[in-house]
């Protein structure tokens, strides 16, 4: 508690500083991420993020220190070349897109490893803070990082923002973007240099190993909460800070513990809640709307049971004959046998039930709707009278009133279905 | 050069696992799959800890079967996430992979002092270590390295494996639909794939880490993919590429004093590279003369 209020007061301005830092290229990362997702190249930036490491490798090296100049530079050239490698080699061989990304990326994360050992065999490379390139270390970061990493986040920000609407239009319709007269091949170039720059900003905080994360992870919760690019992008952004910013403490409050896995747990968490809790999308709501669709069907199925007994000349049915109706589902109809009586559709009188009135109604209008929908299929569509019955069992619980009346007027309200059965209107016996 | 016992066993073990990792490679780029390995092959760590964590030791049938579970769990979870979710295809296995990872590294932090594991190993493996490793039986006779005897046992399983399915996996890679009609399980042997894929990557996780395992899955058939059309000859390829990948790659590794696993992976880029140069060449040396014909008919 006490580490919570000492850093989240930010007395601390190094605190301030990890925390800016880590807000800036979360919001960057998001952004970019945001674009690639729905370009659907999201494994394009775990590529890129594997990729730079033989970069930090190099610079470090060739500065023979940990400089952060140095090593951005490094990491945005060869993080840039895997790209253009993944690009060129998926365009110019018969090898598919996917196969290509894993090859550039473990090759390269291969040579980084290789270079990193190299380092680490002559000396000062775990001393100087190389190997938190691989698992993020926020803590670390210091004034000359800062300025560094921030900046460029804050370059990749404001590049975005200002070409919104051209990325917009080239990853929905590119073709449409050609035509208008854009620089296609140009913005996309421009893209993909934001994107490597946005990897190389998480690299020291997050880790090369785990920065996709921050990529591909926000945009995909995002996604289940709006259709709007625009509200995707902020929610991926508020995800990837709060997600960041929490990593960011835990590595502060505990020690030796690695920033990266802690921000991927946060975001992954966010993520696996949107993907189950989100309003249309989630599948919590997908399961409930499924299940009030399946009831409604099954309802629709007692009152018209027992609306065609009606036609039979039987004013009631017996409850043991419903559940002939419906095999393997005994429970489910006395459930909705009882519900339907409470909501006074139907009457019970001992073991046999009976519509009331406004049950009556309710039961006419299905099969009138299952009439009147094989009536228009044998009419407008020509099929033959005995093939129409299934079709009308799905879209008699569908069709809406506003339909309905459409259906009627276009049929010139008929009171015959194709197979000389009377369709039931409300004004009836 | 004198032989060296230390440096054949290395190779020896390093030929191994890339014939594993390679024959079942093949099969995952010939399906698309080859970005579900790099999830397979990041996910099976929290397996693996936690396996390590509870049995308290690193050889032994535990860590292979938590792996294994993880792997498949894995496959699952991305499954269910672009099936029933509805997320696309590529953000589910990145959701997925960097999930379980961030778990590994952070059960691997925790425990850190209480088992026998880094993230140098998570990394790029130990294979340097393994003549130091050996299996010394009561009498004290010295069976061998401990890691080249599991790299022997995979590659055999592995042979087997691919020997029994390959009507199967032939059939299920190149006409998924084909094979669904004449009543094979494509399910099945997907799962099994995905399973021997998960248990490979265990296996020769001690030797070579969990993310280069990567490269020897997907590079060397990569490259066979590019220079043959036939799935037998592709397969034979792999295993020469395994072979020279691990041959090259030590010395590689011995001569700048670095990482033999890290050294593997850049020598199996260098062969894809080639391999690329040399089919786009022949390409634009061969293209010429046919297509006219072609494109004038057009």
């Amino acid at each position: 508690m006490e580490d919570f209020v000492y850093f989240f007061s930010f007395q601390d301005p190094n605190v301030a500083m990890v925390v800016a830092g880590i807000t800036l290229l979360s919001i960057s990362a998001a952004m970019v991420g945001t674009f690639t997702f729905l370009d659907k190249k999201a494994l394009l930036g775990d590529a890129i993020s594997h990729a730079v490491l033989p970069g930090v490798c190099l610079a470090f090296m060739f500065a023979g220190s940990k400089n952060p100049y140095w090593i951005v530079l490094g990491a945005f050239i060869t993080g840039a070349i895997s790209t253009y490698a993944i690009e060129w080699i998926s365009n110019s061989t018969k090898l598919k897109e996917d196969t290509v990304i894993a090859a550039v990326l473990s090759v390269f994360f291969g040579i980084g490893i290789l270079l990193l050992t190299q380092l680490q065999q002559t000396g000062d490379a775990a001393l100087s803070g190389l190997d938190h390139f691989l698992f993020g270390n926020a803590i670390s970061i210091v004034y000359e990082d800062l300025m560094v990493y921030g900046i460029l986040a804050l370059l990749v920000i404001i590049c975005i923002l200002v070409f919104y609407k051209e990325f917009k239009l080239i990853i929905f319709n590119p073709s449409f973007a050609e035509s208008v007269g854009l620089p296609v091949k140009r913005l996309k170039l421009l893209f993909n240099t934001l994107l490597v720059m946005a990897v190389v900003t998480g690299i020291q905080a997050i880790g090369v190993v785990l920065m996709a994360a921050l990529l591909i992870t926000p945009p995909a919760a995002a996604r289940f909460w709006s259709n709007r690019l625009h509200v995707i992008l902020m929610l991926a952004v508020l995800f990837a800070v709060l997600s960041g910013i929490a990593g960011a403490f835990i590595s502060f409050a505990v020690p030796h513990m690695p920033t990266g896995p802690w921000v991927v747990m946060a975001i992954s968490f966010i993520a696996f809640a949107s993907f189950f809790f989100a309003g249309k999308k989630g599948i919590l709501s997908k399961w409930y709307n499924q299940r009030n669709y399946q009831q409604k069907i099954h309802r629709d199925h007692i009152l018209k049971s027992l609306f065609q007994a009606l036609e039979k000349n039987s004013k009631t049915l017996e409850k043991d004959e419903i559940m002939e109706y419906f095999p393997g589902k005994e429970k489910l109809t006395r459930t909705y046998i009882s519900k339907l009586e409470q909501e006074n559709k139907i009457e019970l009188e001992g073991e046999k039930l009976k519509l009331t009135p406004s049950g009556l109604v309710e039961a006419k209008r299905v099969v009138r709707l299952h009439r009147l929908w094989e009536l228009y299929l044998a009419q407008y569509l020509n099929l033959a009278p005995d093939h129409v019955h299934d079709m009308a069992e799905k879209m008699e619980h569908l069709l809406t009133p506003e339909l309905e009346a459409k259906l009627d007027a276009s049929l010139d309200y008929p009171t015959q279905d194709p197979h000389h059965s009377k369709i039931p209107r409300d004004n009836d016996l | 050069m004198t032989f060296d016992v230390n440096a054949f066993l290395i190779i020896l073990t390093g030929t191994l696992i890339a014939i594993s990792c390679g024959l079942l490679g093949s099969f995952l780029i010939l399906r698309n799959m080859a970005m579900i390995g790099d999830a397979i092959s990041h996910a099976v760590l929290p397996g693996i800890v936690l396996a390590f964590f509870f049995s308290g030791q690193r050889e032994g049938i535990a860590i292979i079967i938590g792996a294994g579970l993880l792997g498949i769990l894995a496959t699952i979870i991305i499954d269910y996430l672009s099936n029933k979710v509805k997320l696309q295809n590529d953000a589910s296995i990145g959701v997925t992979f960097t999930w379980l990872f961030a778990i590994g590294i952070i059960l691997i932090t925790v425990f850190a002092g209480q088992i026998d594991l880094d993230q140098d190993c998570v990394l790029y493996g130990e294979i340097a270590y393994i003549p130091l490793d050996l299996i010394v039986t009561e009498n004290n006779t010295i069976l061998g390295p401990r890691v080249l005897w599991i790299a022997v046992i995979n590659v055999i399983l592995v042979l087997l494996y691919v020997g029994f399915m390959y009507k199967e996996l032939k059939l299920t890679s190149f006409d998924r639909q084909f094979a669904q009609t004449i009543g094979f399980s494509t399910s099945f042997i997907n799962l099994s794939l995905m399973g021997m894929v998960s248990y490979t990557t265990v296996s020769s996780f001690e030797a070579v880490g969990a993310i280069l395992v990567l490269a020897l899955l997907v590079v060397p058939p990569a490259t066979a993919y590019l220079l043959t059309k036939k799935l037998k000859p592709m397969l034979l390829l792999t295993i020469l590429i395994g072979f020279l990948t691990s041959l090259i790659g030590y010395y590689l590794a011995y001569f700048i004093d670095g990482s033999i696993a890290g050294a593997m992976a850049s020598v199996s880029g260098l062969f894809l590279l080639v391999a690329i140069v040399y089919v786009t060449l022949q390409k634009r040396t061969s293209r010429k003369p046919i297509a006219m014909p072609t494109e004038l008919k057009a």
